[in-house]
């Protein structure tokens, strides 16, 4: 597991895998607080970064170089942004070591998208608004790697039922997923997109992006059916369990996917997955989580490893 | 490889008279869970209890000893473990979750927990996830009609179901055995058993089945960091009996062939699926 061992060496240097971690949860109350100063750290962290990002090689980081992230925002209800800094302290850890938080509306003052490695996109893009079109188009032309984040940037999810006539923008009526206008290299489902799975994308990206050759590969190997998935379209539903996987001759039956959809719209009768179609808001969860949509033995073999070096990777 | 990685391989039966009493082999699943309990490892387990149907596994958390005795026991047909996953850390507010299940559910928890693409919070609280050998699973529907049609037994008065020594053994609460050649039971199998290309729960941290060892013992592959660990401190706490793997019959031999046929067979299959069917149209492959 050579591979694993230059990860972990590469992400922290020395390495410590802390096995008996004790869950980092605070109590509830101090939990709520979080975010709050995670909403405030990023800003700091970009205004002081501004001017390290231009000069070159800087302190002593045991980390190579930084890559740069921007939130882009179409319509979306921030679920997703939100979803990200659920990481609390991993979210610093990550703006700290790994990423420079370039462009984001809610957090960093920078009215214009800017050129970036990774762009996040959350929500779908609003055909009757032309400042959005134009924006995603700016967006694919300025990133390296163009990110769906969540169900509404992949599939359109929630924003698939408006029919517009609402205040303050009545014609607004029109939301398309956006690789529907743009290509797209990723994708993250789920409604909302968990913060480790969010998390999982950044460490890999940045190990696209910056790793050795080993690492690259690892990290190709993680992000191949995040592609795919990109590729395969910008329509989900719960009738993809039927069509892709049982009417295949594929499930197994274990239920992956009712634990995965948010509204509850799977459940399992004897063994197989039944889909109560008018709940399902279509982020494409239930698809992505079982077993049998994809499975990479060459990832998921790894798997004690690859989470360790995770783990680590976010440590402060 | 058809075994997956292991750090050691072990016959065991658990010490305590009651749990085996109940169990299917050796009772190494349910005096794990008892044992990680009790000593604070896990919260409690995602377990196959027991439903209004007989023989019909629900999936069910147990957070006592006694839910564990209840759920004792292999029930051949499909218990989708995973779908209370995510739930068990909600409603049930466990931090350290215990789950027990066929190869392809350690595979659904361990993509779950590289890809948590609908499972919130769920990566980090799996404390020992225990797999079962299997060579495959039938829908409830199968079954029914194996024990009811072709075995003349009402299953209510079934006492417990195996499949061991190429035969599928109906054992009545009578004392009556029926018993019937395995060559019956493929069509009822599940079609999604047969793109399943694991034997030996590679992918759990401790994976446990009766094959290789002798009657009322199992076989044990410790494998993760975590299941050595846990695995150690249950030996050192006296919750088993062990014996060498190479100083029991039939051996580890006979784990291997069986892995090696299932996994053979399947492949072929897989393959045959991108052919087969029709002019130029393949069936998807889930495996990238
Ligand atoms: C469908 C199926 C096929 C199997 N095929 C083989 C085989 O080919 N070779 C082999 O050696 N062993 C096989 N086993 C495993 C074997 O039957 C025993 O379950 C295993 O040895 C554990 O026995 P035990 O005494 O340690 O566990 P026990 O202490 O009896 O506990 C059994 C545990 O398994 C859980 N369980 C029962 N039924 C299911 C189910 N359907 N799905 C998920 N969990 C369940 C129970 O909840 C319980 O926690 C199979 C099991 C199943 C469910
Ligand atoms: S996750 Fe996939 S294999 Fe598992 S029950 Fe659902 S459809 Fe079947
Ligand atoms: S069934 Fe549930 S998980 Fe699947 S697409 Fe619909 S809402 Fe999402
Ligand atoms: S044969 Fe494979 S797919 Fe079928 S129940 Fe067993 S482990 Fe799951």
């Amino acid at each position: 597991m050579g591979i694993l061992e230059s990860l972990k060496t590469l992400l922290f240097g020395k390495h410590d895998v802390s096995e008996g971690k004790k869950d980092e949860k605070p109590e509830p109350a101090a939990q709520k607080t979080e975010p709050v100063h995670v909403a405030e750290k990023p800003a700091d962290v970009i205004v002081e970064k501004k001017a390290s990002i231009i000069q070159e090689p800087k302190e002593e980081k045991p980390v190579a170089e930084k890559i740069t992230v921007g939130h882009v925002h179409m319509s979306g209800c921030t679920g997703c942004l939100v979803s990200f800094a659920d990481n609390y302290e991993g979210l610093l850890t990550i703006l700290d070591k790994y990423a420079d938080l370039v462009y984001c509306l809610t957090l960093a003052d920078v009215r214009h998208i800017p050129e970036m490695d990774v762009a996040l996109v959350e929500g779908s893009v609003c055909i009757q608004d032309h400042l959005a079109v134009e924006e995603i188009i700016e967006t694919r032309k300025n990133a390296k790697i163009v990110v769906a984040l969540g169900a509404c940037a992949c599939y359109g999810n929630i924003t698939r039922f408006c029919r517009g006539g609402q205040q303050n923008q009545p014609q607004h009526e029109s939301y398309l997923p956006i690789g529907d206008l743009i290509d797209v290299d990723v994708y993250i489902p789920g409604c909302a997109p968990t913060p480790q799975q969010i998390r999982n994308v950044c460490v890999m990206a940045y190990l696209l992006l910056k790793g050795n050759d080993e690492q690259k590969a690892l990290a190709g190997a993680y992000l191949t059916p995040l592609m795919n998935l990109a590729k395969a379209g910008t329509e989900a539903c719960g009738c993809d369990i039927m069509t892709q996987v049982i009417n295949q001759g594929l499930c197994m039956g274990c239920g992956s996917c009712a634990a995965a959809c948010p509204v509850r719209a799977i459940s399992m009768e004897y063994g197989k997955p039944q889909i109560e179609r008018d709940l399902c808001i279509k982020c494409g969860a239930c698809y992505a989580q079982c077993p049998r949509s994809f499975f990479s033995f060459d990832v998921v073999n790894q798997y004690e490893a690859i989470m360790d070096a995770i783990d680590g990777a976010m440590q402060p | 490889m058809v075994l997956g990685n292991y750090k050691q391989v072990v016959a065991a039966r658990s010490t305590d008279p009651e749990i085996l009493r109940g169990s299917q082999d050796g009772g190494i699943v349910t005096q794990l869970f008892a044992y990680a309990l009790d000593a604070g490892i896990i919260d409690g387990a995602i377990v196959a209890g027991p439903s209004d149907e007989p023989f019909k596994p629900e999936p069910m958390v147990a957070t006592t000893r006694e839910e564990l005795m209840a759920s004792r026991g292999t029930r051949y047909s499909i218990s989708p473990n995973m779908e209370l996953i995510k739930e068990v850390t909600r409603s049930y507010g466990l931090d350290k979750v215990g789950i027990v299940g066929t190869p392809c559910q350690m595979q659904a928890i361990r993509k779950g927990q590289l890809y948590p693409v609908g499972l919130r919070d769920v990566p980090d609280k799996i404390a020992l996830a225990i797999g079962i050998f299997c060579m495959e699973n039938f829908p409830y529907q199968g079954i029914l009609q194996l024990v009811e049609d072709h075995g003349a037994t009402k299953i209510d008065n079934v006492r417990k179901l195996d499949i061991g020594k190429g035969k599928f053994w109906i054992h009545t609460e009578r004392g009556a055995t029926v018993d019937l050649p395995l060559k019956i039971t493929h069509k009822y199998e599940q079609p999604g058993c047969h793109v399943c290309l694991d034997y030996v729960a590679n992918l759990a941290d401790i994976s446990t089945g009766s094959v290789g060892t002798p009657d009322g013992w199992s076989t044990i592959f410790v494998r993760s960091a975590k299941g050595d660990d846990i695995w150690a401190k249950a030996i050192a706490a006296g919750a088993f009996e062990t014996k060498p793997i190479e100083s029991v019959k039939p051996g580890i031999d006979l784990v291997t062939k069986l892995a090696t046929d299932k996994i053979t067979k399947n492949q072929k299959y897989l393959e045959s699926r991108a052919t087969e069917y029709g002019v130029g149209k393949a069936l998807r492959n889930p495996y990238i």
